[in-house]
């Protein structure tokens, strides 16, 4: 029996960030697969290889026994791979046959649409799915599971001989998920070869036939699903060896609390997120993606509204003060996305540096003109606290520096406002290994020094080796707490994962 | 010579090289081209041009566009000049007729820049829609004021301001001078960069936003009112279209010396050349005798290839 999809030795790395190690494995005929990972472990990576929006470095795929070497997504579509997202791609201002045959509809005389041709086929296409609108509803009144069933059609009408399924039931109801799953079932039947992605490993170990397992970019373990427990998916995913040694804490926390959250709830974001942070006390914030951490950093930060609760810092309210006045009474915020949040990128590293603290150098109105010297005398002393590349200029383009360079600047640029409360989030996301080091110190250093850090990171790892607290935030609230002496990496992933939901 | 090209491209002088090769090619052909009387009257025509464009320049930097700098130029002369007359002008044979008309322009161009201002960084209105809705009203504002018609028997303490050479000279320079002491040293200049650039970050980093858009348009109104004050003084009289035909001439300028339409690039310098370029194929190109459409199309391809060297130049310097 030949494989529907094999993998062999693919790489890929990213600005010499290796992103993918070798990954080798192979989906059997008809059988689903299911493929999990922490984040950042390389599964999108790879299902961006194999859809064609990406050209792997190095490796072959082959697709029913031929090569599979996609050059652009249409390619793969073509080659019969289709993808349901967890992010639906959908026009919803078209109507369900219009986004089925947006590409290739019925026509007559080669030129003009065949309504009835499209209708009929919609409509055959709809009852194998399982879905009873009219084929000209438009998709903006469909529910999230509703459109997923389009999705599924859409792959249908293309001849889909491989579905890759993103995290599926991220939106939907429990019923929806059970109507999705009857749905696998009988594409499973009819010979349809499928990866299902989730981080709910209880609906892995239950649809799937074998599993994979990628951590850090290569195949940390596979088999059929009958080998594999909750317990052994979760060691397997975070359980590699500690390569990565952390800076040790000169200081420790204080009493005083400099950053707290009383039952912030903003609706559909985060709930009730209560917590205090403490002069030199590093608290982490760990989860999964869109468990609301990012979402909960731009509230503190005032970028984003939030209906209840409040903000202290320093003990005094924050009310809907504006960033700047926050940063002005001690608050810094490293995004997490540093090419559009963090950097002009385009802008010098002088320039970069000094945005913050722009306004100490500043002399009087009206024209505040810069006292220069000073200015130049400040970079020089804060690049070398940060241990910048001595090899780039202070008037070169930030976007010329490595990713590990470009956050020292963006560290820099913070460090130079003297903030009493940090928030990081993802720090060291795209940052080799030995500029991360340098970042943990500084991130340390500053804790040392008094500051209280808040530290959002997906990598479990680096929470637990540089935190004295850790909250896990699941579905936009608190799920756990957990002090220095109870950390354990298992027990931490569990209580990211979303549980299921009981009917 | 690759390196040399590059760097040529990537100088600060590229567009005065320009200039140069662009006039050592023309003069053999143009009669009077490189007579003094012909250099005083570029210079004298390029001064209130550099005052316009410099304003241009700011809002540019900061990622915006001002369309309605003709339309103040057109609003804030006749202001002035219905204030200034000595018919009808309730400043009439008032010794300070002069600098109060002169403030006065001024405060209409500020006026407009902050209606701009605010719409785009209060309102968060696309600059283009802004400034064009501006330029029209208040273009149809000024028109609609004088019943089209220009006012004459301006004092003469205000005329000279632009109708002597030296003097304009003396207040672009100032002008100038200020402007780069405002962009490349003061606080509002690194400011403006970084909205330019990004204005996310700059949000993120305390930077003050809003207020800088603002500001920048303020700038951009105050430039094109003092340039009203240097056209109405050359031309002695106050006309509601004064102006009116220099929009694409402005922007033009500015962007030939490289200040980028997308914000973040931008020096008072780049902007100098650029409307000595201008000028310079402007001027050459009357004397060759050739009708205004000739002409506008001449300026157009100009234009467009200064579009061209710049992408070419951006590339460079992202490599």
């Amino acid at each position: 029996m030949t494989n529907a999809l094999q993998f062999d030795g693919i790489e890929k790395s990213f600005g010499g960030v290796p992103v993918l190690r070798g990954v080798s494995f192979a989906v059997g005929a008809g059988r689903t697969l299911g493929l999990v990972g922490e984040n950042g472990a390389g599964k999108s990576t790879l299902m961006n290889i194999l859809g064609g929006n990406l050209t792997p470095d190095a490796g072959l795929m082959l697709l029913d026994g031929k090569p599979h070497a996609p050059s652009h997504p249409t390619d793969a579509a073509r080659a019969g791979v289709a993808f349901i997202h967890q992010e639906l791609n959908l026009f919803t201002n078209l109507t369900i046959a219009e986004n089925l045959f947006l590409t290739a509809f019925p026509r007559t005389a080669g030129v003009l649409v065949d309504r009835r041709t499209t209708h009929e086929r919609t409509a055959a296409l709809l009852a194998q799915v399982g879905l009873s609108a009219a084929p000209d509803t438009p998709v903006a009144q469909l529910s999230p599971g509703e459109r997923q069933l389009v999705e599924i059609a859409r792959a249908l009408s293309m001849d889909a001989r491989l579905i890759i399924f993103d995290e599926p039931t991220t939106s939907l109801s429990t019923r929806e998920t059970d109507a999705l799953f009857a749905l696998m079932d009988q594409l499973r039947a009819r010979g349809v070869a499928m990866i299902y992605i989730s981080h709910i490993l209880e609906h892995v170990l239950r649809r799937c036939d074998d599993i994979v397992v990628l951590r850090d970019g290569a195949v940390a373990g596979s088999g059929a699903a009958e080998e594999f427990t909750t317990a052994r998916l979760v060691s397997l995913m975070v359980g590699r060896e500690l390569t990565q040694l952390y800076p040790s804490r000169n200081g420790a926390p204080t009493g005083e609390t400099v950053l707290e959250a009383r039952r912030v709830s903003q609706p559909g974001v985060v709930r009730d997120i209560s917590f205090t942070l403490r002069r030199g006390e590093v608290l982490g914030i760990s989860g999964l993606m869109g468990a609301g951490r990012s979402e909960l950093a731009r509230i503190l930060f005032g970028l984003d509204p939030h209906t209840d609760g409040a903000i202290l810092l320093n003990g005094e309210p924050l009310h809907r003060a504006a960033p700047r006045r926050r940063i002005a009474r001690g608050l810094a915020f490293l995004t997490e996305d540093r090419r559009h949040e963090g950097l002009c990128m385009d802008a010098s590293i002088a320039d970069n540096v000094a945005l913050v603290s722009l306004r100490q150098h500043a002399g009087r109105v009206p024209l505040r003109l810069l006292n220069l010297r000073r200015w130049r005398e400040t970079i020089a002393s804060i690049r070398e606290a940060v241990r910048l590349s001595p090899q780039a200029r202070d008037t070169q383009a930030v976007s010329t520096l490595s990713g590990g360079n470009q956050q020292k600047v963006v560290l820099a640029k913070w460090l130079l406002a003297r903030p009493a409360a940090l928030i990081l989030d993802e720090p060291t996301r795209g940052v080799d290994v030995g500029a991360k080091y340098e970042l943990y110190r500084l991130i340390l250093g500053l804790a040392d020094d008094g500051a209280g850090v808040l530290l959002i990171s997906s990598e479990i790892e680096e929470l637990t080796g540089l935190c004295d607290r850790i909250l896990v935030m699941s579905r936009g609230a608190v799920r756990a707490e957990f002090s220095r002496a109870e950390f354990d990496r298992e027990k931490l992933l569990e209580a990211a994962l979303p549980r299921e939901v009981a009917s | 010579m690759t390196a040399f090209l590059r760097r040529a491209l990537l100088s600060d002088y590229f567009v005065l090289g320009l200039c140069v090769v662009y006039a050592a090619a023309v003069a053999p052909f143009t009669p009077g081209f490189l007579s003094s009387e012909n250099l005083t009257n570029i210079l004298t025509t390029l001064l209130p041009l550099l005052v316009v464009a410099l304003g241009q320049t700011v809002v540019l930097i900061a990622g915006g566009i001002d369309l309605s700098a003709t339309a103040v130029i057109g609003l804030a002369s006749i202001t002035g000049a219905m204030a200034m007359n000595d018919e009808t002008g309730w400043l009439a044979h008032s010794p300070l007729a002069a600098p109060a008309g002169v403030a006065l322009m001024l405060a209409v161009g500020a006026g407009v820049g902050a209606c701009n201002g605010f719409a785009v960084a209060r309102w968060r209105m696309p600059p283009f829609m802004v400034t064009l809705a501006a330029m029209m009203g208040f273009s149809g504002l000024a028109v609609w004021l004088t019943h089209s018609k220009n006012i004459n028997a301006l004092p003469a303490a205000f005329t000279m301001l632009g109708g002597r050479t030296a003097v304009a000279f003396a207040i672009t320079l100032a002008v100038a001078v200020l402007a780069q002491l405002l962009l490349s040293r003061s606080l509002f200049g690194r400011w403006l960069y970084a909205v330019g650039h990004n204005p996310r970050a700059a949000l993120i980093s305390g930077v003050p936003v809003g207020g800088v858009v603002f500001s920048a348009y303020v700038v951009s109104g105050l430039l094109a009112a003092l340039a009203s004050v240097l056209y109405t003084g050359q031309a002695e009289t106050g006309s509601p279209v004064l102006g009116q035909r220099i929009l694409l001439d402005v922007i033009g300028a500015t962007v030939i010396g490289g200040t980028s339409l997308f914000g973040g690039k931008g020096k008072v310098l780049w902007t100098v050349f650029g409307v000595l370029f201008l000028k310079l194929v402007d001027n050459s190109l009357n004397l060759l005798s050739l009708s205004v459409f000739t002409i506008t199309m001449a300026k157009g391809a100009v234009i467009l290839l200064a579009a061209c060297l710049d992408s070419a130049r951006a590339r460079l310097g992202n490599p």
